[in-house]
Formats: structure tokens, sequence, C-alpha cells
């Protein structure tokens, strides 16, 4: 019965979105106040639809209602209940059953909030977003089928993916990348149907702005959990190792903050649209390359279930999706007219040039390595990766370039500098660049890169920090407002700005732990026996005993391993090897001591309790705390930036306080 | 933003010669970076290759970083003073190639399991070991470290787990001849 229900809904949803995309066209072509009230009563039935499908689903995997096809694949009686709860994302129907839910809630609000806004453009934008509603559906009604139906169920099902129960962090991660992933849709949508109406003006970059920073955000916050929960779980040490399932989350972010930086230019300037247009409609495209690259098997890891025929019907869909976006573009890019002109001498408006040009080198980079393999295997048949020296030789001098343009726009008034605009913007941050650079070489700073990438970074720093409080200090002085007051208006009159700036804190914060994290750390490995004590850096570790701890659905072997640190004792640390019930293989869970200078890692490689002896991998890596913190504020500023926008009481940027840069009075 | 206007410097070109100038700067550009990037791409490649992709390679093989698939040979394992020196060798059953790995073996290391060793041939014939991963053929093949190619691993290994090899594996192992 539960699973009729389900495949019932499923094709319910297909067919509203498959109707809701045709009349959305039919009406963006040719406007009707029906048309239009079709389209959106459409558009929020497929989200009910699939809400009540996932609803479905939910209620399946709590009751261990094993005839469903997928609760039998992924369902266990065994696991505690909030296992159960988010199994719905822990395996591949299931997550593309959920990727619909967070398509539908993404659609339903678009919708609705521009119900009233937008008449030529919103229809053809519905159109956009039920046509890839369509395809999700179609794909849980055909090649997925999370409710198909198991004639003899089993009494009891195998349960998830252990690595993905072994933290909690495994919880949060799927939904903030679906989030940000499926959420690109909406600026997708927006684009198209400005290419279609064949105008993109002052007034509609504005939901194609705040459309693209809310998928942004928690696409930001997803790829730094992916890292965390791999550096929490995996046991290797790192947190990023350019594998192709990051690098598919993180193509699609570099192109969607080139576009919100363009975005910018297109508000401010009447300029770069067709570009801007670009930048969004590569930002989904990667998204749907992106998808085809961690459900289809072509790349193996944590990320992909089966193999199955999702791969290949994917692949069609963006064939598709390309082909399509390529001809939109080339048919219609003419009639996004720049309405004003770009400065080309030194200033604001330059910088964006260079910073949009770097983000698409790092895309192209990226793209390339990533891919490179699949061509060659599919091309000659040879099997072979692209080694991470690759993208570590080009990614640090395109980010530490990044992290200097960072600096430098905000620094600069827009139109043109002069000479002297430019000596009083860009010498004083250097006294900040020199003291940071100073300070790592005292501290035992010696990579030429990371003191390139400290040197930049406070350069960054003094002028991201001058640009936030540069409002404050003028209303303190003007009005004489107290701190708080001042901080308060400042930021309610300059909301966007002020998040926009937050958010380059933490981005540069992150750039340089990621710097000095990546080349100052240590590590070894070693084999030890009970009660030998082993020595890195200042830390002395010696393994005590080992024991064994049983619970539910997983038994472990600890270690007790006693942490000192010059001679001062820090506590113990339990590293462990677990093995679960559905899986032969034991899984190690590393310790980690996280303290804001450096962390203790201390990942089980073997051991063994009848010879008392244990293989370690140890290491001590410096600011990796500093990257979940600073992904924090860069989230943090984010939603500041968002918040007004949602609000509709955007301030124009026109009458933005005057930058740090510029001394005259705050008119233009 | 806040700028006293500034009359707009004179351009020094006309318009459609900028745009062309543009337009050449920008193929120069890209040029130079597709460039680098394949240069870089060429200079990092990791060839995943069994015993026999190994021994076919030749000279090729040094030096270069490879992900040797295979099975570790019966018998061969010979665990060195502590940690460093673990050697053993691993085989595809038609060829072997010796291995001597530096690192701690992971739990699952033992004889006849698949693994996935990376590092390079060295000139006296045995393979040098940088990182040493077990293979996983559990149903979800949910890797240890994310680092690994399990496919691969799967592909390398996988047919050693059914058919004919691990009893051609069960044969002595030949050693590779040192020194040629």
């Amino acid at each position: 019965m539960v699973p009729a229900l389900g495949r019932i809904l499923i094709l319910l949803a297909l067919l509203a979105a498959s109707a809701g995309a045709l009349v959305g066209f039919a009406t963006g072509a040719r406007p009707s106040g029906a048309g239009w009230a079709w389209a959106r009563r459409l558009a929020y039935a497929f989200a009910a639809l699939m809400v009540l499908a996932n609803l479905v689903m939910e209620y399946a995997l709590l009751t261990h209602d094993f005839s469903v096809g997928y609760v039998a694949h992924v369902g266990s009686r065994s696991v505690p209940t909030w296992v159960s709860l988010v199994s719905l994302w822990s395996s591949l129907e299931g997550s593309i059953l959920f990727w619909g839910l967070v398509m539908g809630a993404y659609i339903a609000v678009a919708t609705w909030q521009n119900r009233h806004r937008y008449p030529e453009y919103m229809p053809y934008a519905v159109g956009m977003w039920l046509a890839c509603g369509a395809f999700f559906s179609f794909l849980l009604a055909g090649p997925a089928q999370p409710f198909a139906t198991v004639p003899g169920p089993p009494i009891d099902g195998p349960g998830p993916n252990p690595l993905l129960q072994n933290h909690y962090l495994m919880i949060i991660h799927p939904p903030f990348l679906y989030a940000g992933y499926v959420g690109m849709t909406i600026p997708f949508g927006l684009a198209c149907a400005a290419l279609l109406v064949g105008r993109l003006g002052h007034d509609f970059i504005r939901p194609l702005r705040n459309f693209l920073l809310l998928p942004w955000i928690f696409l930001t916050v997803a790829i730094v959990l992916g890292g965390w929960w791999a550096y929490e779980v995996l046991g290797w040490g790192g947190y990023w190792a350019w594998d192709p399932v990051e690098n598919a989350s993180f193509l699609p972010w570099l192109t969607a903050t080139a576009a919100l930086h363009s975005a910018l230019l297109v508000e401010r300037k009447g300029v770069l649209k067709g570009w801007t247009a670009t930048l969004v409609i590569a930002t989904y495209l990667l998204t749907v390359l992106g998808t085809f690259m961690t459900r289809s098997g072509v790349f193996n890891s944590v990320h992909s279930f089966t193999q199955s025929a999702i791969g290949p019907t994917i692949l069609v869909f963006l064939a598709a999706a390309l082909l399509f976006a390529v001809a939109l573009l080339t048919v219609r890019v003419d009639t996004l007219a720049a309405e004003g002109r770009l400065e080309t001498g030194p200033s604001r408006d330059a910088v964006f040039l260079v910073q949009n040009l770097l983000f698409v080198l790092f895309t192209f980079t990226v793209l390339l390595g990533t891919v490179f393999p699949l061509v060659v295997e599919a091309a000659r048949g040879v099997q072979m990766s692209v080694g991470r020296p690759y993208f570590d030789k080009m990614s640090v001098p395109i980010g530490v370039a990044l992290l200097f343009v960072m600096g430098v726009g905000p620094a600069l008034p827009w139109g043109h500098a002069t000479k002297e605009q430019l000596r009083r913007a860009l010498l004083p941050p250097l006294l900040t660049a020199s003291m940071l650079a100073v300070l790592g070489f005292a501290l035992g700073v010696r990579n030429a890169w990371t003191m390139v990438a400290l040197f930049f970074g406070g350069f960054t720093a003094q002028i991201t920090l001058s640009e936030i409080l540069l409002p404050v200090r003028q209303r303190m002085r003007a009005r004489g407002e107290n701190v708080l007051e001042a901080l308060r208006q400042a930021q309610r009159r300059g909301r966007r700005r002020f998040g926009a700036y937050i958010v380059h804190a933490g981005a540069l914060l992150v750039i340089v732990a990621i710097a000095v994290s990546s080349t100052m750390g240590s590590s070894k490995e070693i084999q030890l026996r009970e009660g030998e004590t082993m020595a890195l850096g200042a830390y002395a570790l010696t393994f005590v005993n080992a024991d064994r701890v049983a619970e539910p659905h997983r038994e472990s072997v600890r270690a007790r391993m006693d942490v000192s640190k010059n001679g001062r004792s820090l506590g113990t640390l339990y590293p462990r090897m677990s093995r679960y019930e559905s899986q032969r293989e034991p899984i190690g869970t590393p310790a980690v001591r996280t303290s804001l200078t450096e962390d203790l890692y201390v990942s089980i490689q073997n051991i063994d309790l009848a010879s008392r002896s244990v293989g370690l991998l140890v290491l001590v890596n410096p600011m990796v705390a500093w990257i979940w913190i600073a992904t924090a504020v860069m989230a943090l500023g984010g939603l500041v930036a968002l918040v007004p926008a949602w609000r509709g009481e955007t301030v124009a940027v026109r009458v933005a306080v005057p930058s740090a840069s510029a001394s005259a009075e705050g008119s233009r | 933003m806040s700028v006293p206007a500034i009359p707009a410097p004179a351009p020094a070109l006309n318009p459609g010669k900028t745009k062309w100038f543009a337009f050449a700067a920008v193929a120069v550009a890209a040029a130079a970076f597709l460039l680098i990037a394949l240069g870089g791409i060429g200079e990092n490649l990791v060839y995943y290759w069994g015993p026999k992709e190994l021994r076919a390679a030749g000279d090729k093989a040094i030096g270069a970083t490879i992900r040797l698939g295979g099975q570790v040979a019966i018998g061969s394992v010979r665990p060195g003073d502590g940690v460093s020196n673990l050697e053993f060798d691993v085989t595809d059953g038609t060829g072997t190639v010796h291995v001597v790995s530096r690192g701690v073996p992971p739990q699952l290391f033992r004889d006849r399991i698949g693994v996935v060793v990376e590092g390079t041939m060295t000139r006296n014939g045995t393979f040098q070991s940088r990182r040493l991963m077990v293979s996983h053929d559990n149903r979800y093949r949910a890797p240890d470290d994310k680092d690994v190619d399990v496919k691969t691993l799967m592909r390398s290994t996988q047919g050693l787990d059914e058919a004919p090899v691990p009893r051609a594996a069960a044969t002595p192992a030949v050693k590779p001849q040192v020194g040629d």
C-alpha cells in the first residue's frame, strides 16, 4: 500500500511539473492572468506532492516497512531512530527523492515571493524551474524508483552506509549540499527568463542575486562540512584531497561566486549582463555535472552508491540542458546589451573584471583536472588520475591572487583612480601585510607561498576591516553615537555591503588557514606496543592499553592514548577502530584534539588486541579550527547581506557609504 | 564610490581596435593557460597499473607516480623492523612486483588481500610505496581513505577474488629480478 501511494505521488508530481512547465512557457510567450495563476498553482502542487512523497518515505523508514524498495535497501531495525530518519539521504534513490523535496521548497518560495512582481519574467522562470522539476520527477518515476515494491519483504535490512552513521556531521552535510546544489536551479531559471524576455534590468538583477546568494551560503557551508567530516571520520589527516566528488561541489561554488560579483556590476553599471547570465547558467550546468559524477558511479567514492540507469539519464539531461543553454545564449545574449560602460583604468571596476577572470580560470583548472581522466579512459581505455600536485600547484597562485584582489578591489574607487588615490589606498595596508609576514617568519613559516599568503592576507585584512569599520567611525564622529549604536545604524543602512565584507573577512581567514595548515604541519606513522611512547614535535603520546566497546550497532576497539605536551599532561585520546554489523570491514575513527592554534590528530591504522600493538598515524595540523570558524563567519556575512533583501528593504548601493579609500564626502 | 568627477581619459585606441586587441589578449592568455594546465596535468598523472602493465612500461615506470593494484602474494609478507621496510609481493597472477613500504600497514593487510599501492618504481626493480591501501569489497565500497579510487581498486582486485587468478597466485611467486 505504502509503495503504491508513494509511486502515485511521484507520478502526480511529474504531471504537475510537466504541465506547469508548459503553462509557464506558454504564458511567458503570450501573457495571460489565467495562465500565470495556473503556472503558480502547478508550482505549489509540485512542491506539495514532493513534500508528501518525502513524508511517506519517512513514515516507511521509521516504521521499517521493508515492502518499500528503498527501505529494504537502507533500513534496519538495529539502528537508532535518528539514523532511520536521516536514511532518507543516505543512499541513491532516497537522496533523489530528498532532492525533489528541496527543489519543491525552493520553487514554492521563489514563486510565492515574486507572485506579484516581474510579470514578464516570472512565467518563464516558473516554466524553467518546473522543467527541471519534471526531469527529477521522471528520474524518481523511472530509473530511480525509491518506492519500488518488494515482493517478499525481508524481516530486516542492512542499514545505511556505516561511514555515514559514524559521525553527526553526516546528518547535516547532505541537506546543506542539496540546499546549495538544488537552489542553483532558481537563479538558472531567472537567468533563462531574462534571456527569453531579452532584458536584464536594474530591477530583475535583484531577485537573481538574492536567489544566487541563498544557495551560495548553503553550498559554502556544505563544502566545508564535507571537508570537516572527512577530517573527523576518514582518518587520513586532511580535509581536502581534490577528490572528483569534492571538486564537483567546488566547481559550481566558483562560478556562483564569480556571478555574485558580476551581478553587482550589472546592478551598479548596467554592464556584464550576458556574462552574468552565462555564469549563472554555467553554475547550474556544473551542479548537474556534479550530480552526474557523484551519482553515476563513474568515480567511486563514499558518495557514489551503485551503478544504475540514473547515471546515463542524468547525462542525457546534462547534454540537453547544455544544448539548450548554448542555443539560448547564442540567440539571445545580444538582447542583454550593456547600458553603461566599464572603466578599464585602475579602478574597482577593473578589479572586478580581474576577479571574475580569476574565478573562471580556477573553474577551468579544476574542471580540466577532474574530467581529464574520464576523457582519457573513454577515448583510450587507459585508467589514470590527475594527482593532487597538479591541483595544488595550479590553485595556490590563483588563490593568492584572489586574496590580493579581494583587498585591492574594495580599496580602489569606482570609475578611475588617480595616482594619488592609488597611493593612499594601497600603501597603508602594506604595513599590516609586512607585519603579518614578519610575524609568520618569526613563528617559523619558511614556505614561500605561505609567506606570500600571509602578506596578502594581512593586506586584505586591513582593507576589509577598515571597510567594515569606516561607516561606524564616521557615524561616531559625525553624530556622536556610541560604538554599538553606530554599528547598529551603519549596518542597518549598508546591510549588503556590511555582509559582503564579513564574507570577505571569513574568506581571507580560510585562505590563510589553508595555507598555514597545509604547509606547517608534521606527521608520523608508527607501530607501538602497550606502554610505549612516541614523540611528535612537542607532543608525547603513550599507548596505555586497548579495550573493546560494544554498542548496539557497532563494536569498537579503542586505544587509550595519554597525551602530553612539553611534559604537561593534556589528558587522554581514544582513537578507535569500529566494526559495523552490516560490514565486514572495520572503520577507523580518529581522535582529534582541537585547539585554536593546532590540532593533534591520532588515527588508528591497525590495532591488535592479542599482540597489544597499535599502528598509528599521528599529525599536528596547525590552524585547522580556523577553517571551520571562518566558514561560519562567511555564512554569517552571507545571511547579513541576504536579510534586508528578504524583507524587501534593500538599501540601494548608489547611496552606500563611502569607501575607506575615498576621502571625499559621501555624495556621488 | 565617492570620487569627485574625474574626466574620463581619452581612449588611446578607437573602439574597434580595442575590441580586437582585447580579443587577441584573451586568446593569448587562454592559450597560455591551457599550455600550463595541460603541462601540469601531464607532469602529475597517476597511472593505474597492475604488475603486468608495470612490467610493460619498463623504464617509463621509474620515477612516475603509479597506483599498483593487485593481490598480496601468499607468504610474501615480511614485516620489517618496527614501522619501516615492510616488504611484500603484489601479484596479478601473471607477474609479481616486489614492494617496499615505509608506512604502517592498514588493519586488514594480510596475504591474498587486494591492495593498491601508490608509489614509484625504483631502478633496482622494487616498488617503493608511499601509501598502502587495502581493497574494500563490502557492498557499500566505502573507502577508509577518501582519496582512494576504489573503482580501480575494485577492478584490479575483483577479478582476483573470483576466477583462476588466486590459484595461480598460490603458486610460488616469482620475485622480480634485481637489477635488470
